[in-house]
């Protein structure tokens, strides 16, 4: 009875098993099992490190929980040296500064995306795209090092704030870090509205302008909002570069003004700490279940990246 | 950032991962040994001091602050010497002072010289200890060129990083805001610098460093925030400290004197927050121990403005 079951089960994750097969394709079926158990483990064992992953992290970071009051871990300080564990200001720096590198960077995304798909004549487009590209492919500690030198400088005498290390600047290099994502996400999908779209739009007498702005746009606003996900779940990761231009200072960022003023997010407590902290120490998994949210919200943002992918093809695609 | 300053310096890198990897077990083994022996005198320390030939293991334990170079140290002494073997371990000054009483290391690295207490500890074990100065730590104090101040006590300094004093004008600045800057707070320099200078030695104090600090990852940050902003105000130690800050004098007192640190008001003891660095014996060195620490008062105080001390 079992051994049905077993086989059944079997069956379902390897396919069929080759014993099973006709006698004369069973020599040709082994190569072909054997390829495709390959390919199925490398494709399981994905998930399986990402849950590895998430379990260690939860081992390590769960006894932050019970080791420190919650009254200390959701508080307003965060200065280990003296068992303050404070992680608001944190997790607040963290959400800051993402969200002020998407306000900038949406808006220069999209329309960079609408120029390059829809405006830029032929050879235009063909400079551009791998431009772009290559703008992805600048390591974050040079455009950390860049806004350190020349970014907050400028910026701190410009607007007259009393540093340029700010939660501002680190939203400025997040957003040039996240606008490759943006871009090309939001071209493909631009790229996908079928043709008709804009010719019946242009044959109604609409200008070029309006088959854009009321046509296009809306019809790829599904995988705009997937675009805007995944620059947002680029920008929170970031830490290099954060870490060498938001100045942080474990301040809540709560008063008015502190767009200009230091922050800290949780990625630079994490990487600025991890090296010197006491293995197993109460700061150890503190750090770690500062890593667990930091997975959560990660998480969250590609299921809703993904879930605008998948509505897109619940509808059988626009082309 | 101490460990980077000194992986600098390419060619003495894997040894230094050896070195350390090499000192974590024995460090083990120390941890174990002084739970069971607790207490003192049973064991005795490798007799490196007995060995004519000079071959042996010295071990070298303690502050933290002292421990990259106590490392550079060991390193430079080994290339010439090949048949010593110097582990260096961290752990704190007094932990390596124990571990000296105990008689599990021969060196106790401490950034402080040792308590009455535990100077009785080591008598009571038969160990007289001996202590060597072998560097000068200095924290300067420093601000933008452009900025005019000259001059702060302690306890305005305390009052700017407490976030009492927010404007260069209450000491007598520019009327320009306050930016503090400061080391990640898991650096010595960061807690040497809270102790000694915000809570001005009161031990009793609960100061702390205003929310509103910037914790720096690395001395560059620093010096190069310092270097443009006028409004910053920073501290590190004084090896790090470039030609385009301008250093500030500073006073334990309210009225004074004001000390600019340098070697020499750093050895006199005249500049305020500067500490000597210690290495400690049992007993008096001999053989291939007396040979090393009298390299290290000697031909290894080369290596010590490099990491950013102050050389005898």
């Amino acid at each position: 009875m079992w051994q049905n079951w077993a086989l059944s089960l079997y069956n379902k994750i390897f396919g069929k098993f080759p014993g099973t097969g006709s006698s004369e394709t069973a020599g040709k079926s082994w190569a072909e099992f054997f390829i495709e158990s390959v390919i199925r483990v490398f494709g399981f064992s994905t998930i399986g490190f990402v849950l590895l992953i998430f379990l260690f992290l939860l081992k390590e970071g769960l006894p932050a929980l019970w080791e420190v009051a919650p009254g200390n871990l959701f508080g307003t300080r965060w200065y280990p040296t003296f068992n303050m564990f404070g992680t608001l200001p944190l997790i607040l720096g963290s959400a800051y500064v993402t969200i002020a590198a998407i306000v900038i960077a949406l808006p220069l995304g999209v329309t960079t995306a609408v120029f390059v798909r829809e405006v830029a004549p032929q050879w235009a487009r063909e400079i551009l795209k791998p431009l772009i590209e290559v703008l992805a492919g600048i390591p974050s500690v040079v455009l950390g090092f860049f806004g350190m030198h020349v970014i907050a400088p400028m910026l701190r005498s410009a607007l007259g704030v009393p540093t340029g290390l700010s939660a501002f600047t680190g939203a400025v290099i997040l957003a040039y870090m996240s606008l490759p994502t943006i871009i090309s996400v939001a071209e493909d999908a631009l790229d996908s509205v079928p043709k008709s779209y804009r010719d019946a739009a242009l044959a109604m007498g609409a200008t070029r302008w309006q088959t854009i702005w009321r046509v296009t746009v809306p019809a790829a606003r599904s995988g705009v909002a997937m675009a805007v996900m995944l620059g947002m779940g680029r920008a929170i990761g970031e830490t290099m570069a954060v870490m060498m231009v938001t100045g942080n200072a474990a301040r809540m960022p709560l008063s008015a003004g502190s767009l200009f003023m230091p922050v800290r997010t949780m990625t630079a407590t994490v990487a600025a700490e991890m090296g010197e902290v006491a293995n197993g120490s109460v700061h150890y998994h503190t750090l770690f279940g500062i890593g667990i949210i930091l997975f959560i919200l990660t998480f969250m943002i590609n299921i809703l990246a993904a879930s605008a992918i998948f509505k897109k093809q619940r509808k059988g695609g626009l082309r | 950032m101490e460990i980077l300053s000194y992986s600098r310096d390419k060619k003495c890198r894997p040894s230094a991962f050896r070195l350390r990897f090499a000192s974590f077990a024995v460090c083990l083994v120390l941890f174990i040994g002084i739970g069971v022996l607790c207490g003192c005198g049973k064991s005795k320390p490798q007799d490196v001091t007995g060995s004519a030939s000079g071959a042996g293991t010295i071990e070298n334990k303690g502050s933290d602050t002292l421990v990259n170079l106590a490392l550079a140290w060991a390193e430079e002494y080994m290339e010439v010497h090949s048949n010593v073997s110097i582990s260096v371990t961290g752990g704190g000054s007094g932990t390596g002072i124990a571990a000296m009483i105990n008689g599990t290391v021969s060196i106790a690295n401490a950034s402080r010289e040792m308590s009455p207490e535990e100077i009785r500890a080591a008598t009571d074990c038969g160990i007289e200890p001996v202590g060597f100065v072998v560097a000068y730590d200095a924290i300067a104090v420093v601000v933008s060129l452009s900025n005019p101040l000259e001059r702060l006590t302690f306890r305005q300094i305390s009052d700017i990083y407490t976030g009492k004093i927010i404007n260069w004008a209450q000491v007598g600045g520019e009327n320009r805001p306050i930016v503090l800057l400061s080391r990640e707070s898991n650096s010595g320099t960061h807690v040497y610098f809270l102790e000694n200078v915000i809570r001005m030695g009161n031990y009793r104090s609960k100061l702390l460093f205003s929310p509103d600090t910037l914790l720096m990852p690395s001395s560059e940050g620093i010096s190069s925030e310092i270097r443009q902003n006028p409004n910053a105000i920073g501290y590190d130690g004084l090896g790090y400290v470039t030609e385009d800050q301008k250093v500030i004098a500073v006073s334990k007192d309210d009225n004074g004197p004001f000390v600019v640190p340098s070697a020499k008001t750093v050895k006199d003891r005249s500049y305020p927050i500067a500490r000597p660095l210690y290495m400690y014996t049992a007993g008096r060195p001999a053989g291939q121990m007396k040979d090393y620490i009298e390299w290290i008062l000697n031909g290894g105080q080369t290596l010590v403005a490099k990491l950013g001390f102050v050389p005898l």
